[in-house]
């Protein structure tokens, strides 16, 4: 007996990656070879699954191929060493392995353990974002490069890198300890951060093709939350990123132009996402430990509330910049803290916060510090220097739709 | 982040380099050895060697949009000899890889400390700011 396959089936299919991975994993104590095992077994389901149906037991299907991968894989292993003897009696000890029941090694913590192992320490960014979307998001090399725009052999370099760089670490597939949860916690969610915002920021124009990183880190929060349901960073992350993506439909014109937000028509947000980010926030505040990530989303918050722009609360928003100036300062802060203070106190105000950035080597010759500086010179109506600072922004950004954006902020106040 | 290493080496009118087989081979076992080595650390987005100048075009749309090429250049323009696309971790990395293609050994084995221009590659919008 099968199952048609349909439009949620893929979506079954990534949410079992993990699970199938962990039980491989924990059987044959090898998360390298799992984790290509799996990879393997996802490829088969995509391949069959849509022209065959999806089978009673597709967990238990999964874990199967997977480990028939794995017992194959350790054969040809044996094989290579010991080309004639012994190896009948070992092979078959592999068979058996492979045949026993698939549910008893289930463990709803898998795709915990996971996330925690692949948002390593000792992994730069980059890898740990590939090796988590491929463990535990459940895609494939193939999607996983296509997201990033890099050759699929590259991609799986990158991922074989990174768990040669786990196996060097010798963690061992099991949960961190409590202690050690809190003290990795802040790289897991900023590996889901990042993903995030690599999926929300190349969502538009000719990279809409992408695979939908934004959407799918959405839902590896989702996961997280339902693992951690206490933790009011996670609930505070997944918040942010549902009052971020709620603006996506608003925040590019007909030509791909970037849409500032004071300029964004605002019927066009998501109201579902963002009532459930405001409640999401709403439950994490209440719990008192208020961190970056619930921060940034009562910000976001606050702007999706307002109907009009001219409406906004800035007076709230700029005390929120100063909590999260305390919580997590940072050149970017400041400068966010500066544009707040700029639309509560006047631009003057502003600019005056920038110029302690500019002896900050993390900031002094980013883009992001001369648009800024445009902006609120614009608001002091000192037109030359707005001209100036916008063109500068615009030589200095390595984005095309902020490139295109600077350069019409500058033509445009050169043409009045 | 992407970044495009170019080596801007060659010269109108100077085809093959004449050294001595040698050198010439261990040139050309150092270039496939840098490819292999950033293909597999995951950072190889491209890599591409181009012709030489002598095939070089240079085209302009005429009055009724027909191309009108041009291929006599001044001796001393200098050619895009071939460039790397790599996704990198850090701008220092890849300036890493940059020196490191830089000292391809030349005659006598000696590096030969070319050139290379990185340039960041544009990508899409920064997510939005708060």
């Amino acid at each position: 007996m099968t199952k048609p396959w349909d439009t949620t089936s893929e979506h079954l299919l990534r949410e079992l990656a993990p699970q199938v991975l962990g039980a491989v994993a924990r059987r044959f104590r090898d998360f390298s070879a799992a984790e290509d095992a799996t990879q393997e077994a996802m490829i088969a389901a995509f391949t069959q699954w849509p022209d065959q149906g999806i089978p009673d037991n597709p967990r238990g299907w999964l874990i199967q191929v997977a480990s028939r991968r794995m017992t194959d894989g350790m054969r040809s292993e044996i094989a290579r060493r010991e080309r004639e003897t012994a190896v009948a009696a070992e092979t078959e000890n592999l068979t058996s392995l492979a045949e026993i029941e698939l549910e008893a090694d289930m463990d709803p913590d898998d795709t915990l353990i996971l996330l925690f192992m692949c948002c390593h320490p000792a992994l730069t960014p980059s890898s740990a974002i590939a090796l988590t979307l491929r463990a535990v998001g459940g895609l494939t090399t193939a999607e996983i490069a296509n997201a990033f725009l890099v050759p699929e052999a590259t991609m799986a370099q990158r991922i074989s890198r990174a768990k040669q760089t786990i196996k060097t670490s010798s963690t061992p597939f099991r949960l961190p300890s409590a202690h050690e949860r809190t003290e990795r916690l802040p790289a897991v969610l900023h590996v889901l951060y990042l993903i995030f915002s690599e999926g929300y920021a190349s969502s538009i124009g000719s990279h809409l093709q992408r695979f939908d990183l934004a959407r799918e880190a959405i839902r590896l929060t989702r996961n997280t939350k339902a693992l951690l349901p206490n933790n009011a960073e996670v609930a505070g992350l997944l918040a942010l990123m549902l009052l971020t993506d709620a603006r996506r439909a608003a925040r590019t014109g007909q030509d791909e132009e970037l849409i500032p937000l004071d300029r964004q028509d605002r019927s066009l947000w998501d109201r579902e996402e963002i009532s459930e980010g405001i409640e999401l926030l709403t439950a994490a505040l209440a719990k008192g430990s208020v961190g970056l990530y619930q921060l940034q989303a009562a910000i976001a918050a606050v702007h999706d509330e307002t109907q009009r722009a001219e409406e906004t609360d800035w007076p709230q928003i700029l005390a929120l910049y100063e909590l999260l100036n305390r919580v997590s300062p940072g050149p970017m802060v400041t400068l966010n803290h500066a544009i707040a203070a700029a639309m509560v106190h006047g631009p003057a105000k502003g600019l005056e916060l920038l110029r302690a950035l500019d002896s900050d080597t993390r900031v002094a010759g980013h883009y992001r510090l001369d648009a800024v500086r445009a902006h609120l010179l614009e608001k002091m109506g000192d037109h030359q220097a707005a001209i100036k600072h916008y063109r500068i922004a615009a030589a200095r950004t390595t984005s095309i739709p902020e490139r295109n954006y600077l350069t019409t902020q500058a033509a445009r106040l050169a043409g009045d | 982040m992407k970044y495009i290493l170019m080596m801007n080496t060659m010269r109108a009118g100077h085809g093959v380099p004449e050294w001595p087989q040698k050198d010439l081979r261990a040139h050309i076992a150092f270039m496939m050895g840098l490819n292999k080595e950033l293909r597999e650390s995951g950072e190889l987005v491209s890599a591409e060697g181009l012709a030489f100048p002598e095939q070089a075009k240079l085209v302009r749309a005429g009055k009724n949009g027909a191309p009108i090429t041009d291929g006599v250049f001044p001796e001393s323009k200098e050619f895009l000899a071939g460039y790397w696309i790599v996704d990198v971790d850090s701008p220092e990395r890849a300036y890493a890889i940059a020196a490191k293609a830089s000292a391809a050994p030349g005659p006598g084995g000696a590096p030969l400390n070319m050139p290379i221009e990185v340039r960041p590659i544009m990508s899409g919008p920064p997510p939005e700011m708060l």
